[in-house]
């Protein structure tokens, strides 16, 4: 069984930029083909400030760690092959663009098992907090562990 | 928006089969290493028939679709589960309903139920979404 005494931990803070390249990248990977994605004249003439970063990029930046996992991965010591990802959702408070410096503020909010301990949950919470100071969005992750 | 009431189903995302490009593509832009994506042998070793695609790409996939029907400026929230892997070779739809239509300080915005599904129909992602109208 995973150590529940870790439920709480907050995990040092993250900072990542967003660079526009990145973001061109991403789109490609996901098939995005709006224009305003991978060109910033698009992107301005359609009302942004600059290439947006799309709807599922904020978890794009919790993987900017060294570490290359996100942090849950090594507090629990977790094996790798085991985890599967059951659930994710986004809120958004404001936009994250190319060039923004988000810090990523990232929780262990709960543990729990289910089916007697053969699938236990680890879900976290992040923050994300521009170069102003603004929250932009908040995040919710729930990582399945097979134990059988 | 007049036009937008319950049941109202937005415009659908067909993707083309997913292959071990896709995911390999996936894995350097989203920077989610798993190997178990994207390594065979890897995958193998942990139970797992072959590679098989990230729940967050197919949740990119979702993003995609409602950022086809409403800019991305009106999205509020976008939540999914992750209900059955998505394999090699499958080929992914989303589709998405409007379920609710309600107001939060003087903003309309629409409830949507969200799913990706594999051509046999059956679901690998079952979310909702709101987007301001």
């Amino acid at each position: 069984m995973l150590d529940r005494s870790k439920i709480g931990q907050q995990f040092a803070p993250l900072v990542a930029p967003i660079e526009s390249g990145r973001l061109k990248f991403f789109a490609k990977s996901i098939g995005e083909t709006s224009p305003i994605y991978t060109d910033e004249a698009a992107a301005r003439d359609a009302g942004y400030k600059t290439l947006p970063a799309p709807p599922t990029f904020a978890m794009v930046l919790d993987m900017e760690s060294e570490a290359d996992l996100p942090p849950e991965v090594e507090l629990l010591q977790l094996d790798v092959g085991r985890i599967l990802h059951g659930s994710q959702s986004f809120e958004y408070l404001g936009q994250m663009y190319a060039g923004d410096v988000i810090t990523v503020q990232r929780t262990l909010v709960d543990i729990f098992d289910k089916k007697g301990g053969a699938l236990e949950f680890v879900v976290t919470e992040n923050t994300y907090t521009n170069q102003d100071d603004q929250l932009v969005a908040k995040t919710g992750c729930t990582l399945v562990y097979r134990n059988a | 928006m007049s036009e937008i009431t319950l049941g109202y189903e937005i415009p659908a995302l067909q993707l083309p089969p997913i292959s071990r490009h896709t995911l390999a593509l996936y894995c350097g832009a989203s920077g989610d290493h798993n190997p178990i994506h994207v390594d065979s042998d890897f995958a193998k070793k942990a139970g797992m028939p072959d590679v098989f695609a990230h729940g967050m790409l197919s949740m990119a996939y979702l993003g995609r679709m409602l950022t086809n029907w409403q800019p991305q400026s009106q999205l509020r929230s976008f939540s999914s589960r992750f209900a059955a892997i998505t394999q090699l070779r499958d080929v992914i739809s989303c589709t998405g309903t409007v379920v609710e239509l309600f107001e939060v300080e003087g903003e309309s915005r629409a409830r949507l139920e969200i799913s990706a599904a594999k051509a046999s129909g059956e679901q690998t992602l079952i979310g909702e979404a709101v987007v301001a109208l």
